[in-house]
């Protein structure tokens, strides 16, 4: 049944407070989680006071002060530091986003600093993506083709087919949408999340694809498609702006169309 | 609580995890219908809510003649079937969400058999005020 309480060994309890350096005029607190497997502790949130004059807009730049500066002991991923690797995905102030195209200045108050939520932590704001990762791999994002390729060329799309991958192929599989849906809380051992039925709905919706039906097969069962409630957390915290809702919809209305 | 395991439980890759038992061919058809009968239940459930407002006030014998009358009996065991049956089918979204591990199978056919038997239920009714009406008629 469903559990109302945290486990008791998954409890936040209140960390340390890492002052603002002396004469710091524009100071913001940022309130981060942290847990190490290694000591056996409770996570618990360090507050890092920090000068907003001496660091970089976004909040991926804050961390990557504090790791710098302040606290080495930080520990999360990231690498492009412009939105298109998906590394830095964590949930900052109550929403799943890119650190590194999250302005701080968009956030009043404290800047609260999570990792993406439901998902085992390796350490601090690593998340454990292996489970969701082999999701995408369950439902094979390659194109299927029978048809041999023309020699000495690409297989060849219209400008209409081609603009159906539109809104799909920017996703960066950073997992801000499965993680933030509660279907995916709920049942994430079955349910493959809107980040992997976008991607099923990219290969179904490409032309050049001749497996379209044994991919609709893949897909009709109760959870793996079906456990969606379009409460569409998905598409408004996409932070490229994708809408994986609207593929999942997609994807129902094949469903019926070949039934019917 | 059990003493902590002294070895890993599950070995199993993620990915045979993750494709489990396969996909199971079905629901298709329950998220159809769920949707297919939310759209009817609109026109049923406002004739019935103009229908009592019309019966205001009514005594006993009003209401078994309004219910004898073939068009309003058909209606109200369309509205009480497509109910329950609407019913049935979000509960079970409900038990699919929340009820996990062995619990889950049993809650479901549960979640049938009381659904089905208070729709019975209505229909009887239904029944009973028909047989109610031609039999004063006669």
């Amino acid at each position: 049944m469903v559990e109302l309480t945290l486990p008791r060994n998954s409890v936040i309890g209140k960390g340390k407070t890492y002052s603002a350096p002396a004469g710091a005029k524009n100071v913001k607190t940022f309130r981060v989680y942290r847990w190490s497997p290694e000591d056996g502790k409770n996570p618990v949130v360090d507050s890092y006071e920090l000068d907003l004059d001496t660091i970089g807009p976004m909040v991926l730049d804050a961390i990557i002060h504090i790791k710098n500066d302040v606290d080495p002991t930080l520990t999360f991923r990231r690498s492009c530091r412009e939105g298109i690797c998906g590394s830095c995905a964590m949930n900052i102030d109550g929403e799943n986003t890119l650190a590194c195209l999250k302005p701080i200045k968009d956030i009043k108050g404290d800047v609260r600093i999570y990792p993406l939520p439901h998902m085992p932590v390796v350490k601090d704001l690593v998340p454990n993506l292996e489970g969701a990762y082999a999701q995408l791999r369950s439902i094979e994002p390659w194109m299927k083709s029978d048809s041999a390729p023309p020699p000495d060329a690409e297989r060849k799309q219209s400008i209409e087919e081609r603009a159906k991958l539109d809104g799909m192929w920017e996703c960066i599989l950073c997992f801000c949408c499965t993680t933030s849906c509660p279907s995916y809380w709920w049942n994430g051992d079955r349910y493959l999340g809107p980040a992997v039925l976008l991607a099923a709905y990219r290969w179904i919706a490409d032309s050049r694809d001749e497996h379209t039906g044994d991919r609709l097969d893949e897909l009709e069962d109760t959870f793996k498609l079906y456990a969606c409630r379009t409460i569409m957390n998905c598409t408004q915290t996409c932070p490229k702006g994708l809408n994986p809702a609207k593929a999942i919809g997609k994807i129902k209305e094949l469903q019926i169309e070949r039934k019917a | 609580m059990n003493a902590p395991l002294s070895h890993v439980e599950v070995m199993r890759s993620q990915l045979g995890r993750a494709r489990g038992l396969g996909a199971g061919g079905s629901g298709v058809g329950h998220w159809w219908a769920e949707r297919v009968s939310a759209a009817s239940l609109l026109p049923l459930s406002t004739w019935f809510i103009v229908q009592m407002f019309r019966l205001g006030g009514a005594d006993h014998k009003d209401v078994v003649s309004w219910g004898g009358k073939p068009i309003n009996a058909t209606m109200l065991t369309a509205l009480i079937i497509t109910t329950f049956y609407h019913a049935q089918l979000g509960l079970q979204v409900i038990v699919d969400d929340y009820v996990h591990g062995k619990a889950h199978l049993p809650t479901r056919i549960l979640v049938k058999i009381g659904t089905s038997l208070i729709g019975l239920l209505g229909v009887f009714a239904v029944i009973k005020l028909v047989a109610t009406a031609s039999s004063r008629k006669s």
